[in-house]
């Protein structure tokens, strides 16, 4: 115990980066899930047929973009993504380029799940928009999203503990973090309690965002009692 | 005024077509109380929706005020919707709204900020008391009289009910029942009541329609019935009618 200890010690300034630069990438990730996800998920629910503002192209084309990028297998995905990668930072190596195919993981992964939780809204509050004049942002900033909220909150906690996992092998192209700590100075050099104590802190990390997502998902839900 | 002239809808179906309403001309006058009455089937819904600007007919014409709705863009219709207040069945309440912000909530879509509109609303049907709530914390009854202020808090000139009562047992019945009443003869509102409760439209409306597989079965003046007792609770209301 005492050794585990000594070289967490003689090892902490590599485990505070390797935290700092897994936050960063679930940030860089989140952000991209809030910002690019939420607005194609919900497009995919306004655009879908039979929906309040039918676009099937769009729909299609927005789908499309949503399967291919969770169907490819991660490792691959990242790999593929390279050129991608390069262009949009200007480098493919480092914390900052593996933020961009978790970003693309992280808007496809939320844009799904935030258009399951539009489907789940009653017909009867799109009806209820529309018969009050409603235009399409009134609907989804007036009615939608703050009948949603509770399982938009749960869908971006799923997402979130999703991209603690992923992010562990962004080792492959230099992201660092936490997993890739865990490999290198636990797995590679032997150092098996060294590698478990940073799963534990992982499992630790997941329970917290968990808790924190039903906390607060069930705090704004004020549906039934 | 609200006058339909002709109006059929279809709608597709597949390959063929189901029609909904066919060839109905029908004027309902400035402060009437006027209630349409059918099986389900019969395009009730499908007539509130139409002078609701929800729907366009697939021809004839609806005008609204001496506007034909057939005119005007889609834009227009969204704000001449406005001006228009509906009650449904379920009432359509937002769970994660107070009451309060219920009521507000059409105001908030026409950037219009009048607390003291909603308060009066709410005082209007009885519910002043219960604004800092949710709906789920009301009973149905008390969650139709919210949805009640809500159509009026933008003072339209029409108010469109679909099955306001029908999920409600009797006594809420007669309470809702008294406030569409009290709009009308209190805000001068044309009240349009769907309801396959012919006891409902019966104790309310001055004249009905009675729709029949999308046409127009009769249209009628309804005679009020003969006043009935005030019952204090549910339980004295059904021991006289059971005995």
């Amino acid at each position: 115990m005492s050794a585990l200890l000594a070289r967490l010690a003689e090892y902490r300034g590599e485990i505070l980066i390797s935290i700092l630069e897994t936050g960063i990438m679930m940030a860089n990730s989140l952000l991209a899930a809030l910002l690019v996800g939420l607005p194609i998920g919900t497009l995919l629910y306004l655009a879908r047929p039979g929906g309040p503002y039918p676009r099937p192209a769009l729909h299609r084309a927005l789908n499309l973009y949503v399967n291919v990028v969770r169907s490819v297998p991660f490792l691959l995905f990242v790999v593929a993504l390279i050129p991608v990668t390069r262009a949009l930072v200007g480098t493919s190596f480092g914390t900052t380029a593996a933020s961009v195919p978790l970003a693309f993981v992280a808007a496809a992964l939320y844009a799904r799940f935030s258009e399951q939780t539009l489907l789940d809204v009653p017909e009867q509050t799109v009806e209820l928009a529309r018969s009050l004049g409603a235009g399409p942002l009134q609907l989804i900033g007036l009615f939608l999203y703050p009948e949603a909220r509770s399982g938009l909150v749960l869908s971006l906690t799923t997402v979130t503990i999703s991209m603690v996992s992923y992010s562990t092998i962004m080792g492959v192209v230099g992201g660092g973090g936490v997993g890739d700590f865990a490999i290198r100075y636990g797995y590679q050099t032997y150092e098996y309690d060294l590698m478990y104590t940073m799963i534990l802190l992982m499992i630790v990390a997941v329970m917290l965002i968990q808790g924190a997502g039903t906390l607060t998902a069930r705090l704004i839900d004020k549906r039934a009692r | 005024m609200i006058e339909l002239s002709h109006v059929t809808k279809s709608f597709p179906q597949g390959r063929s077509a189901v029609t909904a309403l066919d060839d109905l001309s029908l004027t309902i006058g400035d402060r009437e109380m006027f209630g349409i009455v059918g099986e389900s089937g019969s395009g009730k819904s499908t007539l509130l929706r139409l002078i609701n600007h929800l729907e366009a007919p697939t021809s004839g014409t609806v005008r609204v005020g001496g506007e034909d709705l057939g005119a005007l863009s889609p834009r227009e219709l969204r704000v001449r919707r406005r001006g228009i207040g509906m009650v449904f069945q379920q009432f359509n309440l937002l769970g994660n709204a107070t009451v309060h912000d219920n009521v507000a909530r059409p105001l908030r879509l026409q950037r219009r900020r009048e607390p003291d509109t909603v308060q009066q609303m709410l005082e209007f049907v009885k519910m002043a008391g219960h604004s800092r709530k949710h709906p789920s914390q009301l009973s149905g009854g008390e969650q139709q009289r919210v949805a009640i202020a809500r159509a009026l808090v933008t003072r339209p000139k029409i108010l469109l009910c679909d099955e306001p009562t029908s999920a409600l047992d009797s006594g809420t019945t007669d309470e809702v029942m008294a406030i569409l009443r009290d709009v009308r003869d209190r805000f001068g509102t044309t009240i349009v009541l769907v309801s396959h409760e012919l006891e409902v439209i019966k104790a309310s409306c001055d004249r009905a329609a009675v729709l029949s597989g999308g046409r127009l079965a009769a249209l009628t003046e309804v005679t009020p019935p003969p006043p009935r007792e005030r019952f204090d609770s549910y339980a004295a209301r059904a021991r006289e009618f059971l005995a």
